[in-house]
């Protein structure tokens, strides 16, 4: 990835700017906007057809494409990478409907589109990440009436979600929700906060940058504005804690950061790299060198590039 | 003697009455519930029993009449002008409520401790091991083998499902629970036992129960005062041991005269 | 000395709506007293309403007209208009109760029951249980059963099981329904010498004995019940 942000051009003739329609774009813009008053809580919004199946981040894009400027700069990443197909095709549908400016950088990007990660690299004041979500809902599993679980965030009664967690540790000898685990929003709602690894939890903790997340099919906007403080769910005597990974990156050598094992052959072979393959790609032009860097197949140390 | 009667009724019906429609579900009921007494409702079905239950228990709207409960800071509160908020707390703090069918009791997915602790929980329990402490405790009261607290209800008998619900409702100390025909369906034997440890709870408890039963030999076993329902409306209530023994209206000596003598 | 049960105008009639509203008289203007220390046996053939007048006493039947005053600390209640759950605190703490039939909880050993009794009562758990096994021997009930349900008892065990329990707490006030029936003469004995501690307790009684040896023991007076028969205009 050499060339990091392309060149702007002018939108393709025949679509509005950033795919949606301007009433379109401004009713989801006030529900953005209550859901920023709201922090956490679930605002319904008519979520529109896509030109992409449900499940590839519909909810996700219109908030992206309701909030694109023609200046901004968009990254898209897919667990953390930026050239999975799912992230490609995100990036050149904003490409040809807005003709924003779009990078693989976090730190170039003021939008960034996710799906499961929150990039290694610190957020920043102006910058906005956007989630893409599946199931809002985090009550949903013990709760499958959806006039009751307003009821229960109305009123704020969420035992049940300890309910879920004291399940885990009944189960497995301790909490074993690794995904999409609950948080509490500035001390009163219960978030879901996407099919993010508890990994990133921390990270949406007093976070500079703004937060959005999008559910399509589900039709729900939420947020959490910046600085917001962001608790994940516990048991006293069983204390929220992140997974940690024994070796460091086998390609970069970092630590403290969230790795993906890597299948390298047939006969047992793999490894452990940065899920952010970005932050990775940064650390080794920095110099850093992992155990396996020399042995790593081409593809993983992202020498190929894309248009 | 007088000083152990507590003065303030706990729950105090008046003139109680839903329609259906044109068709009555239940009118004109009245009576006051204190703390301790265990009130049977009998009648058979379409007497209007279940309405009532369902009345009391906030569940359903009365077209006309009034429920107070003396709440725990001792004010009586009319339950129509309670929030949301407060209504729910009610329901799952100081009240309970035993289903016939534990499926709507329970939640089945949920292991017999979780079952328990969800109440906990909700009223702020954070402490994993004293959750868990407390669950195994209410598994030995309700005579559940405490092994089996990771084991969710479906795996249970009919029986140990009504008893896991009992716990349930009882581990936050409620002060009034609502049964709704709690051993029906069981085999002999085990509403036997389940009647034993209802029975020993309530009064170790303390707690005022009204139970809804078509069985009459259910409600002599539990309860102190009966009230008899026909057409939706209360015909007979009293002593359960004088209602039972001398039975005055032409329905309830009906009812009694049915029963074969245990 | 002040009476602790004063009956006055009692009358009991049962109509039978399943028998074509049949009305059956039991009892009419009923009066008479029981005061401490006192035991009245109630006389007459076997229908004339003895069993009733203790139900009604007990607050188990109603009663159409009349009152039932029952001393209950300071106040006298009438039994015939109290609420059910001032009865049922009078059964506790003033008035018992002790029938032919023993009806208890199965799965619960007979010293239990007698001792439960006796707590329920308002005996000191302690006193409850050192006096429910004194009962147990004084009635011959051999010690092998006192931790079995008297389910499984003979009739005559049972009825002592039930004079043990019946009998246990400290109430002001008995009512005894031929608790000596189908008891043999040892029994019997226990049970008139058991009555006679009650009335030197103060205790006042009132009783259906069908032995005549056992009346003429413990009665201090005798009400003819055939008095009461209803006068059917």
């Amino acid at each position: 990835m050499s060339t990091h942000v392309s060149a702007a051009a002018s939108p393709e003739a025949g679509y509005n700017f950033a795919y949606l329609d301007e009433q379109t774009k401004r009713m989801i813009r006030r529900a953005i906007l209550k859901a920023i008053a709201i922090p956490g809580y679930q605002v319904p919004f008519a979520s529109r057809e896509m030109p992409m199946p449900y499940g590839w981040g519909t909810g996700g894009v219109q908030v992206t494409a309701s909030i694109l400027g023609r200046d901004d700069v968009l990254k898209v990443i897919d667990q953390g990478s930026d050239d999975t197909t799912n992230a490609v095709s995100i990036r050149k549908f904003f490409e040809r409907t807005a003709s924003v400016r779009t990078t693989t950088h976090t730190r170039e990007a003021t939008v960034i589109q996710t799906r499961h990660r929150i990039p290694e690299e610190t957020l920043r004041e102006g910058q906005v990440i956007v989630y893409q979500v599946p199931i809002p809902e985090p009550l949903r599993f013990l709760e499958p009436r959806e006039t009751e679980t307003r009821k229960l965030h109305a009123l704020a009664e969420y035992g049940l979600m300890h309910v879920k967690l004291y399940e885990d540790i009944a189960r497995h000898g301790h909490i074993a929700t690794t995904y999409a685990y609950p948080v509490e929003v500035a001390g009163r709602y219960i978030m879901d906060p996407s099919p993010t690894p508890k990994f990133d939890n921390p990270k949406m903790h007093l976070m500079a940058a703004l937060q959005l997340f999008g559910a399509g099919r589900e039709k729900r906007i939420y947020a959490i504005p910046p600085y917001t403080e962001v608790r994940s769910l516990d048991f006293e005597d069983h204390p929220f804690r992140i997974q940690t990974f024994k070796d460091p990156c086998a390609l970069c050598a970092a630590t403290g950061v969230y790795l993906d094992e890597v299948i390298m052959d047939d006969r047992g072979g793999r490894m452990f790299v940065c899920s952010d393959s970005d932050f990775c790609e940064e650390r080794r032009s920095a110099g850093h060198r992992g155990s396996m860097l020399a042995d790593a197949p081409a593809a993983l140390t992202g020498d190929s590039t894309h248009a | 003697m007088l000083n152990d009667l507590p003065d303030a009724p706990l729950l105090s019906v008046r003139d109680l009455t839903r329609y259906y429609g044109e068709r009555i579900g239940c009118a004109d009921v009245s009576f006051d519930l204190y703390e301790g007494e265990v009130l049977a409702v009998v009648g058979e079905s379409g007497s209007g029993k279940s309405t009532l239950l369902s009345l009391l228990a906030t569940e359903l709207e009365a077209s006309a009449g009034s429920i107070r409960y003396r709440m725990r800071d001792g004010i009586a509160r009319d339950l129509a002008t309670l929030t949301e908020a407060e209504r729910r707390l009610l329901l799952r703090t100081d009240w309970g409520f035993v289903r016939q069918d534990s499926t709507q009791g329970l939640r089945m997915s949920v292991s017999a401790g979780g079952n328990i602790g969800e109440r906990l929980m909700a009223v702020g329990a954070r402490h994993y091991g004293n959750i868990r402490g407390t669950s195994l405790d209410w598994l030995g009261r309700v005579e559940i083998d405490r092994g089996r607290i990771d084991d969710i209800p479906k795996a249970f008998s009919g029986g140990m499902r009504q008893r896991l619900q009992i716990a349930r409702n009882l581990v936050t100390h409620p002060r009034l629970v609502f049964m709704d025909e709690p051993t029906s369906g069981l085999d002999v034997s085990v509403q036997a036992r389940l009647l034993d440890l209802i029975r020993g709870l309530v009064s170790e408890l303390g707690l005022a129960v009204i139970i809804v039963t078509h069985d009459l030999s259910v409600a002599r076993l539990l309860s102190h005062r009966i009230m008899v329902m026909k057409g939706g409306r209360v015909i007979e209530a009293g002593l359960t041991d004088r209602v039972l023994d001398d039975p005055h209206q032409p329905y309830t000596q009906l009812l009694v005269s049915s029963v074969l003598a245990a | 000395m002040q009476p602790l049960v004063q009956l006055d105008g009692v009358s009991k009639a049962f109509t039978l709506h399943l028998h074509e509203g049949v009305r059956l008289d039991v009892v009419s203007d009923v009066n008479f007293s029981a005061a401490p220390g006192e035991c009245i046996v109630l006389g007459g053939p076997s229908g004339a309403g003895k069993s009733s007048l203790l139900k009604i006493v007990y607050g188990n039947y109603s009663c159409d007209a009349g009152h039932i005053w029952i001393r209950d600390g300071g106040e006298m209640i009438d039994v015939a208009t109290a609420e059910p759950r001032r009865i049922l605190a009078m059964r506790r703490h003033v008035m018992g109760y002790v029938s032919q039939f023993l009806r208890v909880i199965p799965r619960v050993g007979a010293l239990e029951i007698v001792a439960a009794a006796g707590r329920e009562g308002g005996l000191d758990s302690q006193v409850a249980q050192d006096r429910a096994e004194e009962y147990l021997s004084l009635l011959n009930v051999p010690e092998r059963l006192w931790t079995l349900p008297p389910a499984t008892f003979s009739g005559g065990e049972q009825q002592r099981v039930n004079i043990a329990r019946g009998l246990i707490a400290d109430r002001p006030v008995l009512l005894l329904d031929e608790p000596t029936a189908s008891l043999d003469a040892r029994n019997r004995a226990v049970v008139v010498d058991l009555v006679e501690r009650k009335k030197k307790a103060g205790v006042a009684i009132i009783g259906i004995f069908h032995d005549e040896d056992v009346r003429d023991k413990v009665a201090t007076h005798v009400v003819d019940v055939t008095h009461f028969a209803a006068k059917t205009a």
